[in-house]
């Protein structure tokens, strides 16, 4: 059987499971809806929120941005993960123990004001639809490369997907989906990461095989991040391993970035609200470190990946002649992810600095990676597979909150207070079939901005959410006042900084840019300015009502109010 | 009715206030560890510390791309585990 056919059987079959999935755990109740109904157990929530955190990018693009950045990729590996401790001790257990559906609820009630509830409803949808439609295109590209279906009818169908199980199963269902969706995708990230291992260093475990020696070829027993060195060095590129040489990311630019995306992790709508599904306070503790085991394994496979594709890419094709590339190298041409032209007609490869012969998408690092080490066809249709289960688990996850914020944080919380479940919950249906067609439509066609923008969501959860999350828990003082002044604040000047770099001068130089930080990490500067504004106010501000101090007091302790026990 | 059958019981007598204490010093602990394992040997002292070896990995970009990871997993298990018993302790589970 050929690739093609590997890969249609492979990803009808995923659907068909996912579908099942779906309809297993299909869904008659608003608490269903939103939040699965309390009741998921902590490792599959673990394996869910793995899914719904891991998107199209980190499963793709991750290690092929890693690849060409070498040490800076630490901005991805720490500023993705180290999130999870903020989330795991600073929110999960108290948004869990205050309960209720949305992260938006809890600021509108903390904050006793509509107006926060509505300012947090928007951020929500605001982040939500920009990291979306970078899903959809991703569903639509993966389709394209590996089915050679067009991309937007790869869109379609992975819509019609994701609105069967969203729409009918809510929460639950897209939990369920998830929790399979993460076992495939990890499945087919460690596999050809093994094989890649084993080829390269004679060791199977990445991890390990990073630190090991090269096997073959001219660098035989050099330690394989001492030989990628030699190479750059060779190729009169900075080292792998160098951090803040003349080409690479300052440090303070690192530091910014790092934080920003470790910040904005914890302020993202979607991670949170996966800790309202399960049983108790308790549960989300231990659900958090689940997830993170299950991130951590891709995670810390990725930066393995990456330095052994470098290797091999500069080692098999440096100095290559044209006519004698390998096979995988003629097969990825015709896809326009890797290009050579000839500059100096010598028909040799030349991958110098400056020489810029070879065009290389970062996308190739793992879509490739099967091919290079040389693994039968059903593991390539396995990456297809995988690369699909990341797309659209996080797309899910995504259409859902939004779907949220409108039907109960805008709709029953402010616009009809008195509307019954059963008009909710088909609220909740409607508004999540809508947000599917939306994203569908920004995933076929793009606009410009998103692209822009979409990487700058972190910044602008983290300037925004974040900081009033955790004073609405770590203090009693917080006002409204405050927290409105706070987030509307963080999220406008870090919407400014980004708008002003990326769009209005994107030629500018780190010379330009404020104490040298980047748009990418502004969104930390955002936030120390969202929270000493939420702290000013408040001390010039009338202090929250007595029953709010209360409720903040409620919500640090685990233990159920007497109310919600049977 | 003796003491045996109602010390259980007081013991169990939740005190919100030390439980709160006992929370934010183990807190502070953590974040401490969380801070100097991802900023401080993974970016701010990365450079110094790439002169040390081990095995094929220089200490600092250890850290930088694998290290800090499997420091954050250590820290919320360490979390989660102290919690449960605070919670038993303290008698707010």
């Amino acid at each position: 059987m050929n690739v093609q056919a590997w890969t249609y059987l492979i990803v009808t079959a995923t659907f068909a499971l996912y579908i099942g999935i779906a309809w297993w755990s299909r869904v008659a109740s608003t608490s269903g809806f939103y939040v699965a109904g309390r009741g998921v157990p902590a490792v599959a929530n673990g394996m869910a929120t793995g899914a719904d955190w891991m998107s199209a990018a980190s499963f793709i693009s991750m290690a092929g941005l890693i690849s060409f950045m070498g040490y800076t990729g630490t901005i991805y590996l720490m500023g993705w993960t180290g999130g999870y401790v903020l989330l795991a001790l600073l929110l999960a257990p108290y948004l869990r123990k205050y309960g209720k559906f949305t992260t938006s609820e809890f600021v509108g009630d903390r904050y006793y004001s509509d107006a926060a509830r509505l300012v947090a409803a928007g951020c929500t949808i605001f982040v939500s639809f920009t990291y979306i439609a970078g899903q959809m295109r991703g569903v639509g590209v993966v389709f394209s490369r590996f089915l050679e279906v067009e991309v937007h009818w790869g869109v379609v169908i992975g819509v019609v997907i994701v609105f069967f199980y969203a729409v009918l199963g809510g929460m639950k269902g897209i939990t369920y989906t998830q929790v399979a969706q993460y076992c495939v995708l990890i499945v087919a990230f460690l596999i050809p990461a093994a094989a890649i291992s084993w080829k390269i260093t004679g060791n199977p475990i990445p991890q390990f095989g990073f630190g090991g020696s090269v096997q073959e070829g001219q660098q035989a027993g050099v330690f394989l991040l001492e030989a990628l060195d030699a190479l750059h060095r060779e190729l009169r590129l900075p080292e792998y391993t160098a951090a803040f040489v003349p080409g690479k990311k300052s440090m303070i630019d690192v530091t910014a970035i790092t934080l920003a995306l470790m910040v904005g992790t914890a302020g993202l709508p979607h991670v949170l609200v996966r800790f309202y599904t399960v049983r108790s306070a308790r549960a989300a503790r231990w659900s958090a470190l689940w997830a993170l085991v299950f991130i951590g394994l891709l995670y810390t496979t990725a930066p393995a990946v990456a330095a052994f594709a470098r290797v091999n890419l500069i080692s098999t094709l440096h100095g290559t002649r044209y006519s004698e590339v390998p096979e995988w190298f003629k097969s990825w041409e015709t896809t326009g992810l890797i290009g050579f032209d000839d500059k100096n007609g010598d028909g040799m490869i030349d991958m110098a600095d400056g020489a810029d012969e070879l065009t290389v998408d970062r996308d190739i690092m793992v879509l490739a990676n099967p091919e290079i080490a040389e693994l039968p066809a059903w593991v390539v249709a396995l990456v297809a597979a995988g690369g699909l289960a990341a797309a659209l688990s996080t797309a899910a996850g995504l259409l859902l909150v939004i779907a949220s914020a409108i039907s109960h944080d805008v709709g029953k919380s402010v616009l009809w207070k008195d509307m019954s479940s059963r008009r909710e919950l088909l609220l909740a249906r409607g508004t999540a079939a809508g947000a599917v067609i939306v994203a569908a439509y920004f995933g076929i066609s793009p606009p410009g901005f998103v692209a822009q923008v979409v990487a700058f969501a972190f910044g602008l959860a983290a300037a925004s959410f974040f900081p009033i999350l955790v004073l609405g828990i770590f203090t009693r003082t917080t006002t409204k006042e405050g927290a409105i002044a706070g987030m509307s604040t963080g999220i406008l000047f870090t919407g400014a900084y980004i708008v002003y770099f990326r769009l209005i001068r994107p030629e500018a130089t780190a010379d330009d840019w404020l104490f040298g930080i980047s748009p990418e990490g502004i969104g930390a500067v955002g936030m120390l300015i969202n929270f000493a504004l939420a702290l000013t106010v408040s001390r010039f501000t009338r202090p929250p009502p007595e029953e709010v101090q209360q409720l903040v007091s409620e919500i640090r302790l685990p233990r159920e109010r007497a109310a919600d026990s049977p | 009715m003796g003491d045996g059958v109602l010390s259980p019981l007081l013991s169990r007598q939740p005190d919100p206030s030390a439980y709160w204490r006992a929370n934010l010093r183990l807190m502070a602990i953590l974040l401490a560890a969380w801070f100097v394992c991802s900023f401080v040997l993974g970016i701010f002292l990365v450079e110094p510390l790439n002169g040390v070896r081990v095995g094929g990995f220089p200490l600092g970009f250890w850290f930088a791309h694998q290290g800090s990871i499997c420091v954050f997993v250590v820290l919320i298990l360490v979390y989660a585990a102290v919690m449960d018993r605070l919670d038993r302790r303290f008698g707010v589970d």
